[in-house]
């Protein structure tokens, strides 16, 4: 399924098909009424049909949320589930991701819903109700992310912007990378929450930090766990990694002060020169618009002379 | 399986079953020393160890890095294996004592599910994470989940003695159990920190935490101990026990708020950790007889020894990664509750 999404994406770029007498969309027509022209885009739950410029969008993932105002579809967004916390304009409601309801979403009359993952079979609920729903699950690499503002793009009558905002990620992305050198061989750890969860090098997070060549400690621990293994204590500390980055500041208050005195800890190398960086849980968190932040906040890390 | 509560005075503690159980506890805890993720050389730690010994130096050539692996994290977390361990089981020994049922688990009378709501609300209410915020919240809940079982047990009709408190303990820990959940739906995010804590596990172990709870496993300890002779009467009937001048109601509060307070220590550092308190003292009966004289002690000794053992199978099996403790225990647990059933169903048949 997932190695035929860019195939997808690329083709489905040329499937706009326009409904009787209906002229070339144009891309910019801010509000222009929907026509009866449709689109189809290919998502993970296969090809979706959408109305052309759909006017009442539901956004149920965070990051897509962020896509979707990047890419100036925000002012067709009526409804985005209640952790879509950027941007602060965006329309937030009650509605849960982790326990979606189906006539909750209908209640706000969408002509599209964008959902993250397929909790409690919402898919099919709202497919049943004939409402079009775009499965863009978690991206497993870099360009599924470029991939999914893409489709998002495509489904709301914004690909040109689209285009412009993942042509621009790229961009500073690569600037970055480029302009920091010094993490070759460096090793780090990234915290996901204070009970030492974190990431390996093949998650999406730690692909982000490999960009840099920098060494992950938790590699090892790989194998019987699948990318999210929470480390013993003793082997961080053992491991004594050249970087710490908390991912974990806002859910569980984490900071370089707080983790100094966790035991054994304070001796650690990263804690005593100044290598604990700490993250905003969001931006490390969503795969969206926001990357290069994410990206720059280890690039900065990298170059800070310690 | 021997009948429950054999004659008080057949009960001697023999010197085997004593023996086998501190053995297992001392090799178990030297596993729990010298083995874990960090690779730490076999040779130093035991003499660092012994260099902690008054009058005794040794050179351990452990460089700081892994004095501090060995001192902060891996000695705090083995005596907090051993401490989880024995209270788990000889809180499950006092229960079954109580309810003269040799199933009865430490967790019975809502202990469980009131820890989990206590640390559920802590962890979904409080921001940030507050230093001993959770096993203070889970102790708390602990307490009252059997209290508010006992009150509702008492207060509920007739008072049969032990059926009603074992409803009244399903009851409140299907409520609490709800309560629980909704809190979680409250915030959804949290799940694998409430998660991650309902598994189990002494990771997070330090000496801190030790000596927070130090104190109330070791009087719900002596408690225990004393009262394994009382047990055994209570084992004969009530009514021989009353003609003994003992009162049966009276021993079996004591013994109740005494496991109590045990698991609720437990629970508060570890989080819900099954097994321990069925296995544990079903393996030591099957060893040394039923008598809680000799239970009580063995099973607080073999729970340590045991536990020791789950935890480092769980630190080291993916190591450098973790399994959740409660995890090892029921993989444990499981099968080996399934073969002391069948075992005993073959005592009665043959």
């Amino acid at each position: 399924m997932r190695s035929v999404r860019a195939l997808g994406a690329a083709l489905a770029l040329g499937v706009v098909t326009l409904a009787a007498g209906c002229g070339g969309g144009d891309d910019d027509g801010e509000g222009a009424p929907a026509s009866g022209a449709e689109v189809t885009v290919q998502a993970a739950n296969g090809a979706v049909t959408v109305p052309e410029r759909p006017r009442r969008i539901v956004s149920l993932s965070p990051t897509h949320t962020e896509s979707l105002f990047a890419i100036g579809a925000g002012p067709q967004v009526v409804a985005v589930d209640g952790y879509s916390t950027h941007p602060a304009n965006a329309p937030r409601t009650k509605l849960s991701a982790f326990k979606p309801n189906a006539e909750a979403i209908i209640g706000y009359k969408p002509d599209l819903v964008v959902v993250s993952d397929d909790m409690d079979g919402i898919v099919k609920a709202l497919a049943k109700l004939k409402v079009p729903v775009l499965l863009e699950p978690a991206a497993a690499n870099l360009d599924e992310a470029y991939d999914e503002i893409g489709d998002l793009g495509l489904a709301t009558g914004h690909a040109a912007e689209a285009k412009r905002v993942t042509d621009d990620m790229r961009a500073r992305i690569r600037q970055t990378v480029a302009a920091s050198p010094g993490g070759k061989g460096r090793s780090y750890y990234h915290e996901l929450d204070n009970q030492l969860h974190t990431v390996t090098s093949k998650t999406f997070i730690g692909q982000v930090y490999g960009l840099f060549g920098l060494r992950n400690i938790a590699d090892g621990a790989d194998k019987a766990t699948g990318g999210y293994p929470q480390l013993s204590r003793e082997y961080l500390v053992k491991q004594d990694p050249d970087l710490l980055f908390l991912a974990d500041t806002k859910c569980c208050g984490q900071n370089a002060a707080a983790i100094g005195k966790r035991p054994g800890w304070a001796a650690l190398k990263a804690v005593e020169r100044q290598g604990v960086i700490e993250l905003d849980d969001d931006i490390a968190s969503r795969w969206g618009p926001r990357l290069p932040e994410f990206v720059k906040a280890i690039g900065d890390a990298i170059q800070k002379p310690r | 399986m021997k009948p429950h509560g054999a004659h008080p005075r057949a009960a001697r503690l023999r010197a085997v079953p004593l023996a086998v159980t501190v053995a297992a506890l001392v090799v178990t805890l030297l596993g729990g020393l010298l083995v874990g993720a960090a690779d730490l050389p076999a040779g130093g730690v035991l003499k660092a160890l012994l260099d902690r010994v008054p009058f005794v130096r040794a050179d351990s050539g452990l460089s700081a890095i892994e004095e501090n692996v060995l001192f902060q994290l891996r000695v705090p977390r083995a005596l907090m294996a051993a401490l989880v361990g024995g209270m788990l089981a000889m809180a499950g020994a006092g229960y079954q004592g109580v309810f003269r049922n040799p199933l009865a688990d430490p967790y019975l009378l809502g202990a469980a599910a009131g820890a989990g709501v206590g640390a559920t609300l802590v962890i979904v209410l409080v921001p940030g994470d507050p230093a001993y915020g959770v096993p203070l919240a889970a102790f708390a809940g602990a307490l009252l989940g059997v209290f508010l079982a006992y009150v509702l047990g008492r207060t509920a009709g007739q008072w049969n003695g032990a059926a009603t408190l074992v409803l009244a303990g399903v009851a409140v820990s299907s409520f609490l159990a709800a309560v629980q959940t909704f809190l979680q739906q409250v915030k959804a995010e949290e799940l694998q920190r409430i998660f991650s804590w309902i598994l189990g596990g002494v990771g997070s172990a330090d000496w801190r935490q030790l000596a927070l709870v130090a104190p109330y496993a070791l009087v719900s300890a002596v408690v225990l101990l004393a009262h394994g002779r009382l047990l055994d009467v209570l084992g004969v009937g009530d009514d021989e026990a009353a003609s003994l001048g003992l009162s049966a109601p009276r021993v079996r509060m004591v013994v109740l708020v005494a496991a109590s307070l045990a698991t609720a220590s437990a629970v508060a550092v570890s989080g819900l950790i099954g097994f321990v308190g069925i296995v544990v003292p079903h393996a030591v009966r099957r060893l040394a007889g039923g008598s809680y004289r000799i239970v009580l002690p063995l099973s607080l000794v073999g729970g340590a020894a045991f536990l020791e053992l789950a935890d480092l199978v769980a630190r080291t099996v993916i190591s450098p990664g973790e399994l959740p403790l409660g995890v090892v225990t029921a993989f444990v647990g499981g099968p080996f509750f399934v073969a002391v059933l069948r075992a005993s169903r073959r005592q009665v048949e043959a």
